[in-house]
């Protein structure tokens, strides 16, 4: 993808230590006369650099806390501030270019580009936001070797096994360096042997790249690895335990 | 890298694409084709109708409107002058190839020692420079057109004539004609001096046709025909022409009553011997992209010489011309726009199961930051990758074809032609139909893929991502 003229995202960090703000958000899903209030007034604050999961039942409205965060969806109702910006003031384009700048994010089925291979998926982020060849090329190997696939670079993602695929979508999110990375059940789709692993990769990069990582997660294990967890329950925040240590 | 995901992408569903291609390149292959058939025609038909009349006729102001009813009247006067000024100006000599008089006349044929007579029509040339102008070939079309006229510049004797003229003045016999079955008994009629006083000539004009013959005959094997007109004073005037030859003309009208002659026998006719002119000068030219320039220069020395002259070019002069092409132009327009209708309901259809089997792909994407325009421009690309490589194939196809009937000693009679002629296709030197095709398959292809692409870059992020 040609680099896109991004709008340029002023620098604030939360004053307050916090990479996202929720202040009284609704969302209220429509279909046709029927509404659906997947989110009821939550206001929370995610801090920065740290493992954080979002823990709750099927239907408790997870992925589209998620999708909240990651500035995906709009808010029905209430103010979102990621990074210190209001991301409600802000049009399509200067959304899709927050996004390509400060979030990384991780899906449960991969979502790798199919016709790309390990390391130009890597790559893909940084062409977005225009570095150059030389540069995203010295990112991308740094990249590939940390998830430890650098010998698996030009492997189309149907060539990869799920585990490496989760590995490269890892290496994807971090590489263009972002506030904070959004991972939806990230080891649903993987064996506990390989969930596990790609749990303990995740952790060690975000150590590494002092990173805040934000999951959503039905998986034991991953909670285990748990900074701050978030519970919901119909669309509610039920439960925040904080506990320990900041990375 | 765009173009590198669209390229991949063409390539991840082979059969689909393989056909989404196959169908443009035939539509490209049929448009070519069919254009350079065009061409070729274009290129024959000009060629003759450049071989018969020139690029260009000069005539007196009016003439080409009024004057074939009385053609003696609209002489161009001291044509030997305005022949010299033409041939000798220096910016015309590099443009022209012949420059000759022509004489067009109207009156009655007559072949008297068998009581026939009947109108005709006809022209006066000069031989050489008539044989000289069949000799016209840009375009390397073949020889079309009239062939060698037989006549010589010093003989004001012998003309041709078309095959009707000499059917209907029953000289079939000697002259060899076949196709030529005997008149009817037609029945018995009561005579109506009226009407009938074509058919069975005036014994005063026997007698002066008579008077006309020449001494000594030294043609006496060919057939005599006798020319009845009205001289520019009105009085009748009968001149004797030997028929040398025959040649058919392409419309019956005209072969029932073309005569062609020696433009000085022609002369005589019509002018007697008052002061001779010519109705029209025939300029034809090196080269047919000279003719505005030509045309041009031609007006600019008839105005500082003060003479009341006009220039028509051929497509004036032969309506049919621009008929034909303009038939040819239709059909063309219509196979294109049909060709292109398919093409863009073909790609729409690709490109439209492409972004439903790639809806996923394009959630991660703008999740990822790319834009709505970065969506669209993905898939406009993709379609205009199609047309290019599609494009591209169907013109290598249209040069193999194109070879392959040019190699294969096909003949045809093209319009407004008798004899037959090589069919050719002239892709070669057609570079303009070959960049136009290329082009609007492109464009079609790009828009074909604007109302799938509008609707991937449409989609709702987070709806995107949930499909399956």
């Amino acid at each position: 993808m040609k680099t896109q003229a991004l709008a340029q995202i002023p620098e604030t960090k939360g004053a307050d230590g916090s990479v996202v703000r929720f202040s009284d958000v609704v969302k209220v899903y429509k279909s046709g006369d029927v509404e659906v209030w997947a989110i009821r007034g939550i206001t929370f604050d995610i801090p920065r650099q740290r493992f954080s999961m979002i823990v709750g039942p099927s239907g408790s409205g997870k992925t589209t806390l998620l999708n909240l965060i990651g500035c995906i969806d709009k808010p029905t109702q209430g103010t979102i501030f990621v990074g210190g910006q209001d991301v409600g003031t802000l049009n399509d384009n200067a959304i899709s270019d927050f996004r390509a700048q400060r979030v990384g994010f991780i899906f449960q089925n991969f979502s790798l580009i199919p016709v790309l291979s390990a390391w130009e998926n890597i790559e893909y982020p940084l062409m977005l936001l225009g570095v150059p060849a030389a540069e995203r090329r010295e990112r991308s190997n740094r990249m590939l070797e940390a998830v430890g696939l650098s010998n698996q670079r030009n492997r189309r993602p149907n060539e990869l096994s799920g585990g490496q695929k989760q590995r490269v979508a890892i290496a994807r999110a971090l590489v263009k360096g972002p506030d904070f990375v959004l991972a939806d059940e990230p080891t649903a789709n993987l064996d506990s042997q390989t969930g596990a692993s790609i749990v303990d990769l995740m952790r060690r990069m975000q150590e590494e790249y002092s990173t805040t990582f934000v999951f959503s997660t039905h998986d034991p294990h991953l909670m285990s690895h748990a900074d701050e967890t978030f519970t919901i329950r119909d669309g509610q925040l039920v439960d925040h335990i904080s506990g320990g240590s900041q990375w | 890298m765009t173009l590198k995901i669209a390229f991949r992408n063409i390539f991840r569903n082979t059969r689909r694409s393989l056909t989404t291609l196959s169908t443009i390149a035939i539509g490209a292959m049929a448009v070519l084709v069919f254009g350079a058939y065009i061409t070729y025609i274009q290129f024959g038909v000009q060629t003759a109708a450049v071989q018969r009349t020139g690029h260009l006729q000069v005539f007196r102001k009016g003439y080409f409107t009024y004057g074939t009813a009385a053609p003696a009247d609209w002489g161009i006067d001291d044509y030997q002058d305005v022949l010299r000024l033409i041939r000798d100006d220096p910016e015309l000599k590099q443009l022209t190839a012949v420059v000759t008089p022509i004489q067009s006349l109207a009156g009655i044929a007559g072949n008297f020692e068998n009581d026939t007579s009947k109108p005709f029509f006809g022209t006066g040339f000069v031989p050489s420079d008539r044989d000289r102008m069949e000799q016209w070939n840009e375009y390397g079309t073949g020889s079309q057109g009239l062939k060698h006229s037989g006549l010589k510049d010093n003989d004001l004797t012998q003309g041709i004539t078309g095959s009707g003229v000499v059917r209907i003045l029953g000289l079939c016999n000697q002259l060899h004609l076949d196709d030529c079955p005997p008149i009817p008994k037609l029945a018995a009629r009561q005579p109506d001096p009226s009407t009938n006083a074509l058919a069975t000539p005036a014994p005063d004009l026997t007698d002066l046709a008579g008077r006309d013959k020449p001494a000594d005959d030294t043609h006496s094997q060919e057939p005599v025909i006798d020319l009845l007109a009205a001289t520019a004073g009105g009085a009748p005037n009968v001149v004797t022409l030997r028929v040398s030859r025959v040649e058919v003309q392409t419309l019956k009208e005209l072969d029932d009553n073309y005569v062609g002659m020696n433009i000085g026998l022609a002369q005589n006719l019509i002018y007697g011997r008052g002061e001779h002119k010519v109705s029209g000068i025939v300029v034809q030219l090196n080269r047919t992209e000279d003719l505005e320039k030509a045309r041009t220069r031609l007006l600019a020395l008839f105005k500082q010489h003060g003479l009341d002259l006009e220039v028509r070019d051929f497509t004036q002069l032969d309506p049919q011309y621009n008929q034909i092409i303009g038939m040819f132009r239709s059909i063309f327009a219509f196979i294109s726009a049909i060709i292109a209708i398919v093409v863009l309901f073909t790609v729409t259809n690709a490109m439209g199961m492409s972004v439903v089997e790639r809806t996923g792909e394009i959630g991660t994407s703008r999740a990822m930051g790319v834009r709505r325009q970065g969506i669209r421009k993905q898939f406009l690309t993709e379609g205009s990758l199609l047309g290019i490589m599609g494009a591209t194939v169907g013109v290598a196809l249209a040069y193999f074809v194109a070879y392959a009937i040019n190699h294969s000693n096909l003949t045809w009679s093209p319009p407004g032609q008798v004899a037959r002629v090589p069919l050719r296709l002239y892709l070669v030197g057609a570079e303009w139909l070959i960049v136009t095709t290329w082009i609007g398959l492109l464009v079609v292809s790009a828009w074909a893929a604007l109302v799938p692409a509008n609707r991937a870059a449409r989609m709702v992020v987070v709806d995107a991502l949930r499909h399956v």
